[in-house]
């Protein structure tokens, strides 16, 4: 499946799913990280779903999947009409992905803190299979509190799993706030850092573009919420 | 057993590029160092995570530790990245129900099998011997499939063929008695003269319901279930494989209307839940012992 269509296209993809407010925004907050992944940073293809060499994204915030989904048709992963089934019975599009079901999903996601843990598991395996595939995972801010995410930060820094990127976004969700910001739960384990304006593609993809050798990195992409939107 | 678990893994790591080990403090000193057996630390939900991360990256896991952390704590990590993202791995846990009781309730975990029962998908085998421990081990790492392997301290006097079945010990026809793992040795002693049919269960899960029919078919329709875990977790299966035959069960194992809250010994345990051999019999007169 191969499809034509570009960033511009988003918003009418976007219209053929309706649902809760509370996850729109959510979703919204995080389609240009999204689309500079897919379209300019991740070495990944509608054609190559199973080659073990592809880069591995996963949506570890998996609220809000409708900007996921968007992405996905437009880069060819799904046939835009599937877009209009969204949450039905008979539809592989929910409120939360689920990767048996949707093409090219890597994990599925809802419960919040499990994508890290996950992904560092994938940056292990990876590495010790000699590939040199990336993991790219995204959590929100808000996400962070889960203690989960604190015992894969630090392992992925001991380790130095110059495999693995996470992008934070971050639209100051979280309940109590990250004092020094976010970035900094990170960097004191080891981990590389850059914070951008998460609707600034560019700023993405050079914050995204490459690895540092020998440890991770994370993006934090910043959003300030309520202004999302394509 | 323990060392017969790690014996069998480092024995198909050797051969099997795809087999990896995750580990999370407990018994970190027992594996010989590998770029494929990773200690986490004491962070046992991460310890699900990566070993999902690792089958979803196209590698076997064998995911270890201490039965209440590897199973209570991160049970919804079991359920999500193992379950729901429907990858395969081998979850092994030591300790049983209360192989070291003085260690106190925070290191007891006779809900393991409850809780793994309320997931699809998961094989869940309970060796009664170590030498049963290496096939069992050996199999399950040739797959691709969700086991869960119950190691305890406690062990029969000898070892069995494993079988996905049961394994009929003896057979009688006043009833039906099914010993799972180490609670073998117990029973055949409780059961000695006693005109009754000894099954012996390893694999538990799936159940042997035909196996369990077949034998109350040449015997009376009353059956006692033996399990070293939460008294009557294998209840609602006897039920299905028996739904259509008129039968009496019963359900020995770890009590679970209260907290046993002392030390002692796992044998003084045994005792207080009617898992001696004076328990067993008490239950065995009871079910078998009126006339036909």
């Amino acid at each position: 499946m191969t499809s034509e269509w570009g960033f511009a296209d988003i918003p009418a993809l976007f219209e053929r799913m309706s649902g809760d407010e509370k996850h729109e925004w959510a979703a919204a907050s995080t389609l240009h990280v999204l689309w500079v992944l897919y379209d300019r940073v991740l070495n990944v293809s509608p054609e190559r779903v199973d080659d073990p060499d592809r880069d591995r994204f996963l949506l570890s915030k998996g609220h809000g999947p409708m900007a996921y989904y968007a992405v996905l048709a437009a880069k060819g992963y799904l046939d835009p009409s599937t877009l209009d089934t969204w949450t039905r019975w008979d539809s592989p599009l929910g409120q939360h992905p689920d990767r048996v079901l949707v093409p090219g999903v890597e994990i599925s996601s809802g419960s919040l803190g499990h994508g890290l843990p996950i992904a560092v598991g994938m940056a292990v395996g990876l590495r010790a299979q000699g590939r040199t595939s990336r993991v790219v995972a995204l959590v929100g801010d808000a996400e962070l509190e889960e203690g989960s995410n604190h015992e894969a930060i630090a392992l992925a820094g001991r380790w130095g799993l110059a495999n693995l990127t996470v992008v934070v976004v971050d639209n100051e969700s979280g309940t109590y706030g990250w004092p020094g910001g976010v970035a900094t739960r990170f960097e004191v384990e080891g981990w590389s850092s850059s914070t951008v304006d998460g609707r600034n593609q560019d700023a993405l993809h050079a914050a995204l573009g490459g690895v540092e050798a020998g440890r991770p990195k994370v993006v934090v992409a910043r959003v300030v919420k309520g202004s999302e939107g394509p | 057993m323990r060392q017969a678990f790690v014996e069998a893994v480092e024995e198909v790591m050797a051969s099997d590029p795809r087999v990896a080990v995750v580990l999370a403090e407990i018994s970190r000193d027992a594996f010989r160092p590998s770029p494929r057996v990773v200690n986490v630390g004491i962070r046992e939900q991460a310890m699900v995570g990566v070993g999902s991360g690792l089958a979803l990256s196209g590698m076997r896991p064998v995911v270890h530790t201490y039965a209440p952390f590897l199973v209570e704590r991160p049970f919804e990590q079991i359920k999500l990245d193992f379950g729901h993202q429907d990858v395969g791995g081998v979850f092994v846990g030591i300790g049983g129900s209360y192989d070291d009781p003085a260690w106190g309730r925070t290191h007891q975990a006779p809900g393991d099998v409850a809780l793994f029962d309320t997931l699809p998908g998961w094989r869940i085998v309970v060796p009664g011997h170590g030498g049963e421990v290496g096939p069992v081990v050996r199999e399950a790492l040739a797959g691709d499939d969700r086991v869960y392997l119950r190691l305890s301290l406690r062990e029969n006097s000898r070892a069995y063929p494993v079988n996905a079945g049961f394994t009929e010990i003896r057979r009688g026809s006043g009833g039906v008695v099914v010993a799972v793992g180490p609670m073998l040795d117990p029973v055949l002693a409780a059961t000695e003269g006693v005109d009754v049919t000894v099954l012996y269960a390893t694999s538990v899960r799936p159940f042997d319901g035909a196996g369990l029919r077949a034998a109350v078919a040449a015997a009376r329709a009353d059956v006692l279930v033996v399990e070293p875990y939460l008294a009557g977790t294998s209840a609602h299966v006897v039920a299905e494989a028996l739904a259509d035959v008129p039968h009496r069960s019963r359900a020995l194992g770890v009590r679970r209307e209260s907290e046993l809250r002392a030390y002692g010994t796992a044998e003084d345990h045994d005792s207080a839940h009617d898992l001696d051999v004076v328990g067993i019999s008490a239950a065995v007169r009871q079910l078998f012992g009126h006339p036909v």
